[in-house]
Parts: C-alpha cells; structure tokens; sequence
C-alpha cells in the first residue's frame, strides 16, 4: 500500500475560527446599531454606510491589484471599517466626503502601514479625525433624528455650552434609545449593547477593555463633572456621544489595541483619563475618538512593558 | 472524591472526540515481524546487546546503556533477531533497531520473574531494569524520577489520570478494566518513595472511572481521587500539579522542587504488575481513531508492531489516510510512513482523512490576543512567531520562549491559522545553536 502522508508540526487539531469569520460576526454585531441609525436618520444614513463601504472595499481592492498583493477583501476587513467610519459621521456629512473618508482609512491608514494587523492607529477613527481636520464645518453639523435636517446639537455639545438646563437636554430614555443628535451610529446605546453582547458572546471581544474604559468616564465625570466634587451627571457622559460605540467598537479593534488582559485593562483606564479630561476641560465637547487615537499610538509599548511572567516563574533566564 | 483546588491559567476546549472510550481493550495477535528501537526514552539510547540470527525470548533485555538516564529495551517476542539496523524516527533522529520475527510460540526469558530485592535501592535497580518509561506520553525513564536528587524531598504523589488530549482513551480503559492495579501501583509508589499522601486525579468526564478508582480506596489509605475540569491541557504536568495540590513548579524547575511526583494512571498500573510478575515492558494499551480508521477502537500491541499491521488488526482504512499521528492530535508527532514501529510511550495511533489533515493557509496575525488568553504557560505567541519569521531569535528569549510546552493551544486558537508551535520550536532549537556557539567561542 502506497500511500502518501502528510507530515507537519502539531497540533493536528485547529478550532476552526479564521480571521473572516471574526469580521462576519463584527459586521452582525454592528448590524442593530446600523438599523437604529437608518431608523432615526433615515436615508441619510443608509446612504453614507453604503459609500464609505464601497469607498473601503474598493480601495482595498485597487490597492492589492496595484501592489500585486493577495486580494484581501475577502476577510471582510475594509467592510467592517467601512460601516465604522459611517457610523462615526454626522448625517449632514456630504456623501463625496465620506467616501474621500474612507479611501483615505484603507490607503493611507491601514495599507500603507502594512495592511491588517499592522496599521498603528485604528482606520476609522484616524480617518474621522483627517476629515474633522480638512471639512470641520460638514464634520460637525448635527442634526435632529428625522427625515428633515433640523439642525440640532448633541447632548454632550449642550453640556459643554453650559447647558443642561431641563427643557434642552434629552430624555434619557431617547438618549438610550437613540433619538437624539450625534454621529448615525453612537446614538443608540441599547443597539450598541445588543452587538456588544453578540460580540462577547461569540468571545470576538472581552469586555476588560470596555469596563475599564466607561467605568474610567464615569467616575471622573461623577467627580469632576459638577458644580461640587461627586456631583457630575455621569450617565449623561456614559450614554450621550460616542462612549459606548468607542468602548465597544473602536478600542477593541484588535490591531490596535494590546494583547493582554493587563493590557487593556490600562487602555481602558487611559482611554477613560483621556475622554474624560477633553470633555470636562478641553476644547471639544467629544473625546472619545482622539483618545483611543492617542492610547493607540502607546499600545505597541504596552504590550512591550507587559510581557507576562510565565506560569511558575517569570525571572528571564540569563537573557 | 475531591474537586481541584485550584483552576490553571488558559488552557482550551477542544472537543473530546472519545469514541472509542466504552470499547473494551482487544488483544491483537502476533505481527508478522517487530522492530524495536533502541531509543524510546528521553535520554541516552541504548546499546543492541544482540546480533542478527540470535534467538531471543519475550522479555528478554535486548538494549542497554550504561548512562543514568536511560531505559533498557526488551524482546515482545521469541524469535529470530532478522536484522540490526538504524531507522528514522518522525522527529527526523536516527536510531538503532532490531527487527525480530516472531516464532510463535511466545517462549519467555528466564529473567522473567518476580524482582527480589531487599532494600530500596534494589527496588529501583529492578524497576530499572523493567524498561519502564512515563507512559503518559513524554516517555521519562520512571526510575529516574522516582529516586529525586538528593536534598529533595518528596510529599505528595500525584496520578495523572486526566487524559486531556481529545481522541486518545487508552488510558481511560485502564482505569475501567484494571483499577485494582492502579490503586495498587499507587501504593506501590508511596511505599518506593516514603510519600505519605497521594491523589488520583481524573478528568470530570470520565464519572465511571471515578466511581471504579474511589470505590477500591479505604480510609487509611491516604489517597484521594480528585475531579479536574475537563479542559486541555489538564495533564500537563505543572498544570495537574497546580490544579490539585496549589504548587507552581517553577520554570526551569521539576516537580521535585516542590516536593511533588507526578506519574501516569498506566505508569502505576505496571508497576503494580511487574513486582508481580518481574514481566517487563513490552506491551501498550492504544486507541486507534481518526476519520480514515474504520473500526476506531482500542487495542492491546507489542511493542515493536509495525503501525501497518495494527492499522491492520483494526479493519485498515475506509478512507485514504493522510496523516497518520503517534499520541494525541494535540501534541501528537505525524509520522512519515506506516512501518514506523508502536513505541512504549505509544498511546494512540490516529489515521486521519483529507479533511482532517488538511491545514488551513497563513494569514496575517490580527492581533487578535487568543493566544495569549489560551497559553496555559503565559507566552505572548504572537510576539514570538513575529521575531522568529524576522529571524530576531535571540529577541524571542524575552519572550520566554524556552517556557513553551509545546501543548499546542495557540495554535489551536489562531484564526490566521499561524504556525505558532512550530516557531516555538524553532526560535529553541535556534537559541540552542547559539548557546552551543557562545559555549564553543569561550573555549
Ligand atoms: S491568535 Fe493568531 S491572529 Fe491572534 S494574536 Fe495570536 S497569532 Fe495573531
Ligand atoms: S505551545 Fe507554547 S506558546 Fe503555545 S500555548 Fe502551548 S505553551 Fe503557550
């Protein structure tokens, strides 16, 4: 008998997880927010999730056929940013710019720093920050959820301005439930939390990183946030902006965030310190966004400082 | 019956994959021919002490070396040595071997009795003598550890009965169909090394060999039967140690330095039965499964048995095989050709079907962070795998990759299917080529 066996290194046995379905099960996670956004917004936001996925699918595409590289579409990478960068624009957002948007995520954030797993920041939210920078205007008109553009500001917006007198602020049930101004994804917490559940329940993300993040903001916005000390309006500051589509979605993306559970423990807690400290004293009313950016740039170092001891010991033998 | 203490870090959940778990072992009859190497122990390898055209007898010492480490060999048959020659192990070592053909009659050796001895060191001389090799897969000669370096000393005796790679089910079988054994063999073992307290530690899917084991303990005994999770790598070594007794054994350490002896189910089992009978080792319990085995079952071999003639004795394949493995699919070695020989640490022969053996393409590491989370040893396996493709070895020492088991839960995880475990083994046997060359400059 004649037969040929294969050799190879152990294991002989794999889970069967690959990279593809990951993304399949962020893009089912992102799909409730997807539908509140269409469902407040209305056209509006269904329009600006299709451009910039095309806008990234495509230029995924033209990127690998230029640099003769494997074709990578198909691990649905540049469609998961796609439907991020949608969700993290105002509806009044001009459709070309939105998708300058997101050629601008795949090109120059994510391929020319080496594609999946090596881009540094996270596309999406480098992106946003680029067309805050180049259309601030467009960037920030916010509009009332509805099918008019009502001009509108966000909650948070209100709070910055000294507001917060009743009567302006929303309701905290149409805050959870996203009938307020903001970006077409970040308004609706409930939608937010029903992916975030699917997402730790399929065990695609663990919820350290997003504990340490929003219990960070909530308790320096509990303390700092008012006219006294412990007196701020915290579940303002956890459910109205982008906090719960950041903690969730855009600092758990793998590539840029650390590897280990200490790791993200201290991204949360640094990403919490940061959103916290713009809000309550800087010059915009939102955070979240600049400071996963900036707790991006650090995690290389953090996974650098925090190499584990192994089980039973740690001392490095005679390196 | 006693649950863990404690629960180890990481670690996966594979699916168990235990068919052949409720079949009761089968004697396989006399093969055709054995080939028996001189090395199937950690250590030296043995010197062949017979020549082509001798006859040998079952149970008679063919291979034996003067090292300390190292376990002599014997004949699984009478017969007629055919040849003395080298074969090719899987891991690429080339060792001795001595063909023999069987002449049927099964005729044993006059040194085949029950070991006399008087004191302790006589013991251990005859267990020496028996061949006896951890049987739970890493094949460490038993004598050695039992008699820890001086200075140590040993409190409690652990009996791996975990069986934590999916597949395998041999030792489970000797739990059902020889408990006495065990629980005797363990005995055994505490009086060997004056340990006074010792648990048999099993994994919770296996309730019925829980039951078998308890119900022949008695108080006063001082053994225990301990519930694992069921979850790999549960019989690790230093996992097992940790989960029922709280004790890290440190990196670089044994489990002598905690005062710990740790010994498979199967280990005790023929211990118990060579004081007995002085019938040293030369046969295996093995599970034969795997997509491409048509009747997985479990099958008692000679050692020496050629796998083409167990895959044989089991009804042979129902689909092409294309990967055959020695042990589990977990750690298991995939062997390059069907005449390799069943060896004594053998515990599970598996035949797997195109499906199974196909292995998924690389991709790029996401960053995902499930290897780190599933490393029972606490490594960073991306880090690694990123320094040795840049050919950064010295750089993966940081990375304590020499603290790398080899168990196989990154790779398992890694949804760009990386070849995690091989780089571990690479970035070792890279540092191992500078150390030799920094030990080579100073002279
Ligand atoms: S499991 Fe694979 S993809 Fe995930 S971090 Fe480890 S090596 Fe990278
Ligand atoms: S093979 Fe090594 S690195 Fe991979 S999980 Fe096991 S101990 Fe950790």
């Amino acid at each position: 008998m004649e037969i040929n066996l294969l050799a190879g290194s152990s294991p002989h046995l794999k889970s069967g997880e690959s990279t593809q379905k990951i993304m399949r099960d962020v893009i089912i996670a992102l799909l409730p927010a997807a539908i509140s956004s269409v469902y407040f917004f209305k056209v509006k936001a269904a329009m600006l999730i299709i451009v910039t996925v095309i806008a990234c699918v495509t230029a995924e595409y033209a990127w690998c056929r230029i640099t003769k590289k494997e074709n990578t579409i198909s691990d649905m990478s540049a469609a998961v940013t796609g439907i991020l960068l949608a969700f993290n624009l105002s509806p009044s957002v001009p459709i070309w710019v939105a998708a300058i948007g997101g050629v601008f995520a795949i090109i120059i954030v994510k391929q020319l720093f080496g594609g999946l797993g090596h881009n540094f920041v996270n596309p999406a939210l480098a992106a946003r920050a680029f067309m805050m920078a180049s259309w601030p205007v467009q960037m920030t008109a916010w509009q009332k959820p509805g099918w008019d553009a009502v001009s509108s500001a966000t909650p948070l917006g209100i709070i910055k301005n000294g507001g917060g007198i009743s009567g302006q602020m929303p309701e905290f049930w149409d805050m959870f439930l996203g009938n307020i101004g903001g970006t077409i994804g970040e308004t609706s917490a409930l939608a937010i939390l029903a992916g975030a559940a699917y997402l730790v329940i399929r065990k695609v993300i663990t919820l350290e990183l997003p504990i340490a993040f929003i219990g960070t903001v909530g308790f320096m916005t509990w303390m700092l946030g008012g006219e006294a000390m412990f007196t701020g309006d915290f579940v303002y500051h956890i459910f109205a902006g982008g906090l719960m589509l950041g903690a969730f979605f855009m600092a758990t993306d793998y590539t840029t965030s650390p590897v280990t559970f200490k790791g993200r423990i201290i991204m949360g807690i640094g990403c919490g310190l940061l959103t916290s400290v713009i809000r309550l004293y800087g010059g915009y009313p939102e955070g979240v966004s600049y400071s996963i950016l900036l707790m991006n740039l650090v995690v290389p170092m953090i996974d650098r400082f925090l190499i584990p001891r192994s089980f039973g010991g740690g001392a490095v033998k005679n390196a | 019956m006693i649950k863990a203490i404690k629960s180890f870090r990481g670690g996966i959940k594979p699916g168990h994959h235990k068919v052949t778990a409720e079949l009761e072992t089968v004697k396989m009859p006399l093969p055709s021919k054995v080939v028996i190497p001189m090395l199937q122990h950690i250590g030296a390898p043995c010197m062949p002490l017979v020549k082509k055209g001798d006859r040998v007898l079952v149970g008679q010492k063919i291979g034996d070396s003067e090292q300390m480490i190292a376990a002599p060999v014997h004949s699984s048959v009478s017969g007629t040595v055919t040849d003395v020659r080298p074969v090719l192990y899987s891991t690429g070592v080339e060792v001795m071997a001595v063909e023999i053909k069987p002449d049927g009659l099964q005729e044993v050796h006059e040194s085949v009795a029950p070991p006399v001895y008087t004191d302790k060191e006589g013991l251990l001389r005859s267990i020496r003598e028996s061949g006896l090799v951890g049987l739970g897969g890493a094949g460490f000669p038993t004598c050695v550890k039992l008699s820890p370096p001086p200075g140590k000393v040993l409190d409690v005796l652990v009996i791996n009965g975990a069986e934590c790679e999916p597949y395998i089910t041999s030792d489970y079988r000797e739990m059902m169909e020889n408990p006495e054994g065990i629980v005797e063999g363990t005995k055994r073992v505490m009086e060997i090394t004056g340990v006074a307290k010792a648990f048999i530690a099993i994994e919770e899917n296996k309730p019925l060999a829980i039951e078998s084991i308890s119900s022949l303990i008695k108080d006063g005994d001082n053994i225990e039967v301990v519930s694992l999770a069921t979850r790999y790598p549960q019989g690790g070594e230093k996992q097992l140690i940790y989960t029922v007794t709280g004790r890290r054994v440190p990196v670089g350490k044994l489990p002598a330095d905690v005062g710990v002896l740790a010994q498979n189910v199967a280990t005790v089992a023929f211990i118990a039965n060579y004081l007995k009978t002085g019938m040293p080792l030369i046969k295996k319990k093995v599970t034969i499964d795997g997509g491409a085995a048509a009747n997985p079952m479990n099958v008692e071999v000679l050692i020496g048995t050629p796998l083409k003639e167990v895959f044989e004795f089991c009804g042979g394949f129902c689909e092409e095989p294309r990967k055959i493995i020695m042990g589990g699919p977990m750690m298991g070695v995939a062997q390059y050709s069907l005449d390799n020989s069943v060896l004594k640490q053998t515990n599970a022969l598996l035949a797997f079907n195109e499906n199974q053996a196909v292995e998924t393409k690389e991709s790029v590491c996401i960053r995902c962070g499930k290897c780190v989370a599933a490393c029972p040893m606490s490594l960073m396996p991306l880090y690694i795998n990123a320094n040795v493709m840049r050919g950064n070895f010295e750089e993966t020492m940081k990375y304590h990759v020499n603290d790398c088991m080899e168990c196989g839960c990154c790779s398992y995880v890694c949804p760009a299917s990386r070849h995690l475990v091989q780089s571990m083994r690479q970035a070792k046997a890279e540092l191992r080529k500078l150390a030799a060359r920094k030990q080579g400059g100073k002279n």
